[in-house]
Formats: structure tokens, sequence, C-alpha cells
């Protein structure tokens, strides 16, 4: 899929000698744009590895409160977006529309899922405390300068009260995790990596899902086909990056204790 | 340079850039890289005004010591922030890329436009868009962190209006990206034929090397920034040392980028020296090679020494030594560039026209700049100088000595290809020596304060420090006459101006040999180019 032919179809753009020449230089810039994205990422995974090393036993601790199944199921999810996706991409270069079409509808449709799931993450989350340093204090005047230490955390309230802890669904071993957590100085750290990177992962996952819907209606309207098929390649190689970047945030927090 | 066949001898005015479409939709929605660079220019300059009455009101309130300050010692720090976040991310940084390179680049190249044109119109309003977030913390939440957002105030004590000054300067960042981005692939994809990786003008060697830069630290940056949010709004204690964090990682990211951004500033400011040096000097530049790789070796170096803004932070002394001689080196490609300009000069015919004015003006206070940058990174003189006036004055010598000047020259001297017309060369010497005399007077004696130990960010200051800053007040008001007597030059070369040929310089790049102004697609057939850059003699 290295070159295109110029057909009657499609002109162009005027400062490009053909279309060939035109390929060539959008590649080139969305390599360039991907670079910097997962730069933006490497930041943010070099300051993991230097808390990492300073708080092993947090990180541990930490990782072991997440739920390593939903997030296995979400890399799955993923994985078969990015095989939709590259599904669409030769499909769109063969000029079969409806089927590319279909193939980006279900690489939407992970994507949504992919969601869902991280909303029952996170929601549950919020409900037992394991939450970014300023939410997890039970008296918010903490957060806003009082000396932490003196303050309680959420998830030490829900510990000591049995109702909450079965109306949140929090089982037996799920409450030895919480506690070996919580018996950790400096805890919340991990949470607001784990926050931090999801978060930002999640925005991504959202703005690509935009970013298909946008060559989906292409596709549809037959913008895009086999003389010109740059923007479907070019958010294909972003929703592959976005996928990658899961790849590593997945055993990164869930599994690596 | 052989191209010349596309010059259109007959009436420029006929057809150009300028008046291809007419009104201001035409304008705000124009993919052609001329208008957006001269939109750039408009935005930069009203910034540059307004960055500059913070600075007249922090010069006017260090006029005078101790009781009746013109400013609350709260507002000072106000002022103090948004002079500097306005002056570095919205007027140095975008202004010669973005501006000059916007408009120089693709015709130099001998191209018809820019590799991505909607991408350069979007990064524009994306500056935009992060400059008004950047100016909102202004109305709602007034910000006295400093420039540099130092945590753990910018993130455990002072107010929110952070987060927007933050979130500005992020996605400002993301608009220098996609410029960057652009001009790389441009200058790799669309150069005219014949117009080799060993042609291109060194302004684009400056541009290209820029480019890398903001394409590799930017991000780095970009995280820094939500992270800070990310503090702010939840609290994650990264920077935090109350929750585990560490600010001096703050620190250590912040550089990292902002080191390398030192070089974003500068780099393109010595790509358009480069031009003016050969172009009024009528002599091929000297050492072509020697002069474009050392960009490129500048932007490598320039990510290995962040270290040295943290002598006095707490690093290990290792560290420090490390950083200290690795700083040291990037004398050496920057030495390179002086030695080949002043080389040129010698011998050539040199002629004194308000650009190559601001040309030597660059070069007489990037020296001194650069000189004290060195003094800086040795860790022992840098103990005694860290966060005083003496860093003031340094990083005032090479920014606005250097990148400033380089930017009125560069205006100067495209100007007539941006306008047709040519500005009035008194003006811009009456401009020149004000601006050129007015700096010396006011950062000079900040090396002096510095050194006897007055601090930076103080909103007053001992009684023996009186005098030298009264004199840099003085100075202060200089510059501003000079940069107004700049802005009426232009406004008047705009309006009234004669009309300029298409090549009033004698100059050799490509970008000399269309019409002034340039057409639509900027020449009317493709340049066919068949030696260097700088063939005089
Ligand atoms: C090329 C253009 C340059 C620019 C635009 C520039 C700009 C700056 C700025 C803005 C600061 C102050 C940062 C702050 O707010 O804390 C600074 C500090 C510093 N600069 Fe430069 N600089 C340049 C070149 C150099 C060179 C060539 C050297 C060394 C050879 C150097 C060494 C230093 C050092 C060591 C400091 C830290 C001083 C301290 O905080 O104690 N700089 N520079
Ligand atoms: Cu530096």
């Amino acid at each position: 899929m290295t070159s295109v032919s110029s057909s009657s179809e499609f002109h162009h753009q005027h400062h490009f000698k053909s279309a060939d020449h035109q390929y060539a230089s959008s590649k080139q810039g969305i390599w360039l744009f991907l670079c910097t994205e997962i730069l933006m990422f490497g930041g943010l995974f070099v300051g993991y590895l230097i808390y990492h090393s300073l708080y092993p036993t947090v990180f541990k601790n930490g990782s072991e409160t997440l739920d390593w199944k939903m997030g296995a199921v979400n890399t799955v999810v993923l994985l078969i977006s990015s095989f939709t996706m590259a599904a669409a991409i030769n499909y769109v270069q063969r000029g079969l529309h409806k089927i590319a079409a279909i193939m980006l509808a279900l690489t939407i449709a992970c994507a949504g899922a992919f969601m869902v799931i991280k909303y029952f993450e996170y929601s549950h989350k919020f409900h037992v405390g394991t939450v970014p340093g300023k939410f997890s204090l039970v008296d918010p005047s903490c957060a806003a300068g009082g000396k932490r230490a003196e303050c309680e955390s959420k998830i030490s309230a829900l510990l000591k009260n049995p109702a909450e802890l079965e109306k949140n669904h929090v089982s037996a071993e799920e409450v030895t995790r919480l506690k070996a957590v919580i018996s950790q100085p400096k805890w919340e750290m991990f949470y607001g990596f784990y926050f931090v990177m999801t978060g930002l992962h999640g925005v991504h996952v959202v703005a690509g899902a935009f970013l298909i819907f946008w060559v989906f209606i292409k596709t549809l309207r037959r913008k895009v086909g086999p003389e010109y098929y740059t923007p479907v390649e070019g958010v294909g190689l972003f929703w592959h990056v976005v996928d990658l970047v899961w790849i590593y945030l997945f055993p990164l927090l869930y599994l690596v204790g | 340079m052989s191209s010349a066949q596309t010059k259109t001898e007959h009436g420029h005015t006929d057809h150009n850039y300028l008046n291809h479409g007419s009104g201001i939709w035409s304008w705000m929605t124009t993919l052609d890289h001329k208008r957006i660079g001269l939109m750039y220019f408009a935005t930069v300059s009203t910034l540059f005004l307004i960055g500059g009455f913070f600075a007249l009101g922090i010069r006017l309130h260090l006029a005078k010591f101790g009781a009746t300050p013109l400013l609350e010692p709260d507002t000072y720090n106000k002022f103090m922030t948004f002079h500097g976040a306005i002056m570095v991310f919205m007027v140095i940084i975008p202004g010669i890329p973005a501006f000059l390179g916007n408009f120089v680049l693709p015709i130099q190249l001998g191209a018809k436009d820019v590799a991505f044109p909607r991408l350069n119109l979007a990064s524009y309003y994306i500056f935009i868009a992060g400059a008004a977030i950047a100016a909102s913390s202004m109305i709602f939440n007034q910000v006295d962190t400093g420039w540099t957002f130092y945590t753990p105030y910018s993130t455990a004590k002072t107010s929110n209006g952070v987060i927007l000054l933050v979130l500005g300067a992020f996605t400002m960042g993301f608009s220098s990206i996609l410029t960057g981005l652009n001009f790389i692939v441009t200058t790799h994809k669309l150069r005219a034929p014949g117009m080799t990786m060993d042609r291109i003008p060194l302004m684009i060697w400056a541009l290209y090397s820029t480019s890398i830069i903001q394409i590799l630290a930017t991000p780095i940056l970009a995280i820094t920034l939500l992270l800070i949010g990310a503090e702010k709004t939840l609290g994650v204690g990264i920077f935090d040392p109350d929750l585990g964090g560490d600010p001096v990682l703050f620190q250590h990211f912040f550089w990292f980028y902002s080191h390398p951004a030192v070089y974003i500033m500068i780099l393109p400011a010595m790509g358009v020296i480069s031009e003016l040096i050969t172009a009024f000097s009528k002599k091929t530049i000297f050492g072509y090679r020697a002069i474009a790789y050392s960009s490129v070796a500048i932007a490598a170096v320039s990510f290995l020494v962040w270290g040295h803004h943290m002598f006095v932070s707490g690093q290990s002394t290792l560290a420090g030594l490390v950083f200290s001689i690795i700083t040291m080196f990037v004398g050496v490609p920057t030495a390179i560039k002086l030695f080949n300009w002043i080389s040129t000069m010698y011998r050539g015919t040199v002629t004194f026209e308000a650009p190559m004015l601001f040309a030597l003006g660059f070069m007489f206070l990037f020296t001194i700049g650069g000189l004290t940058g060195v003094f800086l990174a040795s860790t022992g003189m840098d103990v005694h100088f860290h966060d005083t006036y003496f860093v003031v004055a340094h990083f005032h010598y090479v920014m606005v000595g250097g990148t400033l000047m380089a930017l009125m020259g560069g205006i100067f001297y495209w100007f007539p290809k941006m306008f047709g017309k040519m500005t009035s060369d008194l003006g811009g010497r009456i401009s020149w020596v004000l601006i050129f005399t007015g700096f010396n007077v006011t950062f000079f004696p900040q090396f002096v304060l510095g050194a006897m130990g007055m601090p930076r960010r103080y909103f007053d200051y001992l009684p023996e420090y009186t005098n030298l800053n009264q004199i840099s007040t003085v100075g202060s008001w200089l510059i501003g006459l000079g940069f107004l007597v700049g802005l009426i030059t232009i406004i008047h070369g705009i309006l009234k101006g004669e009309k300029a040929s298409d090549n009033p310089w004698g100059a050799k790049t490509l970008e000399w040999q269309t019409s002034s102004p340039p057409p639509h697609e900027n020449f009317t057939t493709t340049p066919t180019v068949t030696a260097g850059p700088y063939d005089f003699r």
C-alpha cells in the first residue's frame, strides 16, 4: 500500500507535483505528529518509573487493588479495534466502501466499549476512595491546605462501615487489599499516576473515536477510495498509537506489582 | 542564483497575494502562507505591546525604592508573571518562525505553499485560542508565579488562575508543534527542482533545526503543564512533597523543554542574521556548511544541558559538574557562526541600511549575552549569580538583544517583499539607535546590580541599588520609544512607502527573484535552481 495511482476522480492539491507526492508528504506529517504523542506519554512514563522506584510497595499494593480482569478485557477490546481499523483501511484501498464502513463502525463500537468498562472501573474507585490525593480525603478542607496527616481518608472511613462496604460490592478480599494500601504512607501517589495516565489515554480514545467517525462519514460519502485514502490511513495510525500506549499502560499499572 | 526566469518584468501590482481576494473574510480563511505570516505579525505585535506595557510598569515601579511604590507587592508579582509569560510564550517563541518563517520559508524553497496549508491556518487559530485562554487569567484569576510556574508554590499555594495560564501555554505549544511539523515536511518534500539540501538558504537550515526542537521538546512541556493542571484540580501530588511528590522533578521536566526552547527563540534569529549579513556585505557567505550544521549541532546539544538551571536546587555535585561542562560546549557552534559572519563581512562591500544595523546590534548584544552565559554555566559562579539581576540581564541580552533585534532586522529586510513598498531607512535607523542605546542603558546596569547581590523578582530593594535601578528605568523608556518609532516607520511604510523593486537589496535567494509582493502562488513558473544560495562573488 505504498503507492497510489492518480485517477481522474481525485485531484491532488495545487502545490504538490502528484498524488503520490502529496501522499508521501501527508504520511511524513502524520508520523511526526505521532512522535510528539509518544514523547508526551513518555514524560508520564518517566515520572512513573521514578516514583515506582521511590515507593515500590505503594505501587505494588496499589496495583493489586486494580481489577486486572477488566483491564485485560479492555486490552482485548482495543486489540480487536486495531484489527478492524486495519481491515477498514484495506477495504477502502480496495474500494469496498460498505464493508469498510462496517469495520469503521465496529472500531467506534470498540472505543465505546472501552470507555464503558473504564467508566465502571472509575466509578468503583470513586466509591471506595482509591482516588487521587485531593478526593481521597473525607474532610475537603484538608485538601485546601489543612494538615493532611490529621485528615481521614475516604477508604478508612469506608472500611469502618460494614453496611457501606456491602452497598459498594466490596469483597472480603478487596478489604484486605484496601487495608494494605492505606497502611503505606503516600499511597495516593499510585492513584495520581493511575488517573492521570488512564485519563489522558481515555481522552485520546474519545478523540480517536471522533476521528474515526469523521472518516466513517467520508467513507459513506465515497470521499475516500482506492485513489485517495490518506485520512483513513492517518486516523488508523493514530488509533494504533492509542492502542500501543494502552498495551504499555496495562501491564505497568495492573500487572507489575 | 540563476533562476531569474521567474521574474515578472511588468506590473507587479497587477496581481499579487495581497489583492488576491479582498475583505476581512478572505484573510481570515486564507490558506496562503504569506498572509498567515502577516496575521501572525499583527497578532504578535499586539501581544508585544501588552507585554511591553507590563515591562514598563515593572521598571517604573522599580525606579523608586521603599515607601510609596507604584504597585502593590501582589500586583507587582502579577505584572512580572504576565510580562514574562507573554514575552516568552507569545512573542519570542512564535515571533520569527511563525511570522517571518511562514512568510519566507516556502518562497526560499521555491514552493507554492507549505506542505499543509490548512494545518497552517489551524495552527494560527490554535495560537489565538491559547493566547485567549492565557489572557483570560488576567480577568478571572491573576497569576503570580512567574513564567516558570515553579512548584510547590504554583500547585499548593497560589490561586487557580494558574490552570488557565498553563492551559493557554499548552494550547500554544500545540500550535508550535504543528508549525514545526509543517516546516519539516515542507523542507523535505517541497523544494524546487535543483534545490538540494546543501543549497537551501541558511534561514531554512535555522528554521529546520528549530522545528526539530519544537517537535522533540514541546511534548514534554505539554505533559508538564498538564500535570500542573492535574495537580491543581485533582491534587495528584506528583510535584507536591506533602503527598510524596518531588518539586525538583518539575524543574527537570520544565527545563528539559525550556532550555531547548531558548534555542527555539535564538536559532531562527541566527538564520535571519545569516541572510542579512551576506545580503548587506554583497559577498558569498563564509562557511555555508559550518553555519548550517552548527544549527543542527546547537539543536542537539540543547537537549543535554537543562540541569544548568538547577545548580542550586540540590542536585548532585556530579550532575552539576556534568551539566556545567556540556553547557560550555554550546559555545562552540555558536562561536562558529559568529566567526563566519565576521569573515563574511571582511572585505565585503558592507552597507549600513537599517536591517544591517540590527544585524550588527544582534552580534554585539548576543555576544555579551552568550559570554555571560558561560559565567553562569560555571557552577561556582552560578551559586553567587543565581536568581539575581545578573541572570535577568543575561537572558535579556540574548532574548531581546538577540532575538528581538533579529526580528526587527528581518522585518525591515523583508518588508519590501511583503508589501511591495519601502520603509523609510531614516525611520529604521532612528528606531535602531534608540533601541540599541536604550537596551544597553537598561540592562547593562543589571549585570552590576546582580553582581552586587540584588535578587530578581523582588518588588523592592536596598537603598544602595537605587541609582542603577533608576538608570535602568530611564533606559526602558528609550527602548519603548525606539519600538514606537519602529512601529510608526512600519505603518508609514505600509501606507505611504515608495514602491519597492523586486530586489531592492540585490540579494540572491529565491524570494528576491519573484515580484514584490509575490503572486498568490509565489512564482509564475516554478524556478529551477542551479547553484548555491549566495552566489555573489
Ligand atoms: C541562546 C540564547 C539564550 C537564551 C534565549 C537564554 C535564556 C535564558 C533565560 C530566559 C534564563 C533564565 C531562566 C529563568 O527564568 O530562570 C537563562 C538562564 C541561564 N542561562 Fe541562558 N540563554 C541563552 C544562552 C545561554 C548560553 C549560551 C549559556 C551558557 C553558555 C547560558 C547559560 C545559562 C545559565 C547557566 C542560566 C541559569 C542561571 C541561573 O538561573 O542561575 N544561556 N538563560
Ligand atoms: Cu538554559
